[in-house]
């Protein structure tokens, strides 16, 4: 019964984070669209509301190219892998009290080995390809993706110390539910690295050089079409929205507001994840992008030490103030 | 069943041992800016070699232009670099009256000189659009394209067309501006230098636009010399040259405008010179409304249709044309000299030249045309070596190169 009741909590849970994938990129092209001087999708719907619910009919509708000298198995399994590592990491975020589905101690550890595995979908598919451009989308990727996992494990660190736990629930309870009881203040330095390596981590720009449109066509899914495409589309969202939500758990005091919602006890913390949301936006339509080795540049020479001296200062104080 | 897998993809493995990575960017690639072709031989993300491939566009134009007589091969100019077309239609212009010695009424030069300015506008905004763009800037990209939207339109007033405008005609330009034109153009005049400050501010102070272009595909000023570069791409390297300044020709004399200089010869000083250009573009737009005399817009001997001034208000159904007095075809066809001449302008790429050899007739026996992107896009190999393929990319944008000019 209990698992029964499990699935259809999963099962739930899925719809509405795809409702969520479909709208954050109607959310995204209304936003850039209002930043560049333009509409923005307008005709399917009354101000282009059903627009992704078109693009979904159509991207599922469309055909399934398979290159002939591609790697056949891995080239069908890399988006999956990427979609499936994304999906499950949603399974500790700690949505409202007790709105979590699996209220796991490693919860923090979790997250981080999901959204590696998801990386290898991406090096898959830029392998499994057989295309130039693909492959050096895939390269760059994981090149990227290791260097930011670093400084953004580190980032946490301080989190981690402050909280005393790495699962999810508890660290937002030991912000309480005060304003000044976010991390956002006294891990500042954690909440910069973190930051920066979370655009590269979901491949935004500035950081999107994997699949850099107009040096590498389109990185590592090039060579994929239809509905394939689709997926690693709905990965890369997803990911933006679990980044966000670690984000919102460890800095911005999750599913604690300034007053508790008595309906809808998430609203403060998808309200969070939606200015994480918007920062991203903000952020891609402003900047400019990385070179390969001003990215590796600022990973391994800003980021890294940063984190470090994070780390060193926030156990400093902790054993001074305890 | 047997089936190539991934291992026929020759991957060299990284043991940092010579191993190469050939990559094939374009024709058809989104950076390229129209059909460049260029192979590179990587090491990792550093181009070893760089050999651009050229002619993914030839029309032969300009063996065409032998078949055609000096007015009908203006409308061929008009594809070189369909970005500032007018730029080309008034060099070919100014060519072909050294060449038969036809003059020019001041009230033409003066249009020419801000149609010409209008193109250079053009084309500089499509150029930081485009090149903001392949670095990754989007939004500038649309910035520009608003402003480019209210050129266009002006184009559109003065002469029918957007993008092929053949409005500069031997001996003048084909009709005369409107007041409502003016009028049009000293509004945006009035917003344009706000516009510009509006691009500066998304990418002339920002980290990661410095970090991408300075520094970035140096060349001094001899190796430009030697490379053969002009235009901003020349004066981005500090050497003070511009056809406009140093052999003036329609209005350029008349005016006072200077001409922008770089140092450092990067992409930043390129960018830097670009974007200077564009407020002296204005500048001279400026003094030319303020200046533009009265008189006849096309002198008494240019070689071309002539269109009257003043349309009649009522006319009578004719199947001949020449019948309506609507167009008069100028007969005099002794104006025709032989000899040869090369007349430069400066057209938004650089100095585009146009060299003709005459035998007398109305026909240019050879015409030949030094496209600047041409000898741009040579100067590629040489100046992207060494560097990553993301600067590549830059290199092309900053050395803003068009395929239709330089394929012909």
């Amino acid at each position: 019964m209990d698992i029964l009741l499990m699935l259809v909590w999963i099962v739930v849970l899925f719809a509405v984070v795809m409702l969520h994938v479909a709208y954050a990129t109607y959310f995204e092209r209304k936003i850039i669209g209002h930043m560049q001087v333009r509409l923005g999708p307008m005709r399917v719907g009354w101000h282009g509301l059903f627009q992704p619910i078109a693009d979904g009919i159509k991207s599922f509708f469309k055909e399934d190219i398979i290159p002939e000298n591609a790697d056949r198995p891995t080239f069908l399994a890399a988006p999956i892998i990427c979609l499936v590592a994304m999906m499950t990491s949603l399974a500790v975020l700690p949505f409202a009290k007790g709105w979590v589905l699996a209220d796991i101690d490693i919860g923090l550890l979790f997250i981080f080995a999901m959204s590696s595995l998801a990386s290898y979908g991406v090096v898959l598919a830029g392998w499994a390809s057989n295309s130039k451009f693909s492959f050096l989308g895939g390269l760059r990727s994981m090149a990227q993706v290791i260097s930011y996992e670093i400084a953004m494990g580190l980032s946490l660190v301080g989190v981690m110390l402050l909280a005393g736990s790495l699962n999810l629930s508890e660290i937002v309870e030991a912000q309480g539910d005060r304003f000044l009881g976010m991390y956002l203040m006294p891990q500042c330095i954690g909440f910069f690295v973190f930051f920066i390596a979370m655009l590269a981590e979901t491949n935004r720009v500035p950081f999107d050089l994997p699949e850099a449109e107009t040096e590498l066509v389109s990185g590592y899914c090039t060579e994929y079409s239809g509905m394939r495409y689709a997926i690693f589309f709905m990965a890369e969202y997803i990911g933006m929205m679990v980044m966000a939500s670690i984000g919102t758990v460890c800095f911005l005091g999750g599913w604690n507001g300034p007053f508790p919602v008595p309906f809808f006890p998430p609203l403060w913390f998808v309200l969070k994840v939606y200015l994480f949301m918007f920062l991203f936006i903000w952020i891609r339509a402003t900047l400019p992008r990385y070179r390969y080795d001003q990215l590796m540049d600022l990973g391994w020479k800003l980021l890294i030490p940063l984190a470090l001296a994070n780390i060193v200062l926030t156990a400093c104080i902790k054993a001074l103030v305890s | 069943m047997t089936r190539p897998i991934t291992k026929s993809l020759e991957i060299p493995v990284a043991d940092g041992e010579g191993e190469r990575y050939s990559l094939r960017m374009g024709p058809q690639h989104p950076a390229t800016h129209g059909v460049l072709r260029v192979d590179l031989e990587l090491d990792g993300e550093t181009i070893v070699e760089c050999t651009p491939q050229v002619g993914y566009l030839h029309r032969g134009f300009e063996k065409l232009a032998e078949n055609k007589t000096y007015a009908q091969a203006l409308i061929l100019t008009d594809r070189l670099d369909y970005i500032a077309a007018m730029a080309n239609n008034i060099g070919y212009c100014v060519a072909v009256e050294k060449l038969l010695g036809i003059s020019v009424p001041l009230r033409a030069k003066y249009i020419r000189t801000i149609t010409g300015e209008m193109s250079r506008l053009c084309s500089h905004l499509l150029w930081l659009a485009t090149h903001a763009l392949d670095i990754g800037a989007m939004t500038v990209f649309l910035y520009c394209f608003r402003e480019r939207e209210i050129l266009l339109d002006l184009f559109e007033e003065l002469c029918g067309a957007r993008l092929t405008f053949s409005y500069p005609r031997i001996g003048g330009v084909r009709q005369d501006v409107t007041s409502a034109f003016i009028d049009e153009l000293q509004r945006f005049l009035d917003i344009f230098p706000s516009k510009i400050e509006e691009y500066e501010t998304l990418i002339d102070t920002n980290r990661i636009w410095l970090k991408r272009t300075v520094g970035v595909g140096k060349v001094s000023g001899e190796e430009a010399l030697a490379l053969g570069l002009t235009g901003a791409c020349l004066r981005g390297s500090g050497v003070d040259y511009d056809t406009r300044k140093h052999q003036p020709y329609d209005a350029y004399d008349l005016v006072d405008f200077e001409v922008p200089l770089g140092s450092d010869g990067d992409i930043y000083a390129r960018y830097r010179c670009r974007m200077e250009e564009m407020h002296q573009s204005a500048r001279i737009i400026q003094q030319c409304i303020d200046q533009l005399p009265p008189g006849p817009i096309i002198g008494p001997d240019a070689p071309d249709l002539v269109m009257p001034n003043k349309v009649p208000a009522r006319i009578e159904a004719s199947t001949n044309a020449y019948g309506t007095g609507l167009i008069k075809l100028i007969r005099d066809r002794n104006l025709y000299v032989s000899g040869d001449v090369y007349v430069a302008t400066e057209v938004p790429k650089g100095e585009l030249g146009f060299y003709f050899i005459s035998d007398g007739n109305n026909r240019p026996y050879r015409m030949h045309i030094r496209s600047p992107s041409f000898i741009h896009i040579g100067a590629l190999a040489a100046i992207a070596k060494g560097e990553l393929i993301a600067d590549l990319i830059a290199n092309i944008g900053s050395l803003d190169v068009v395929l239709g000019e330089s394929d012909r």
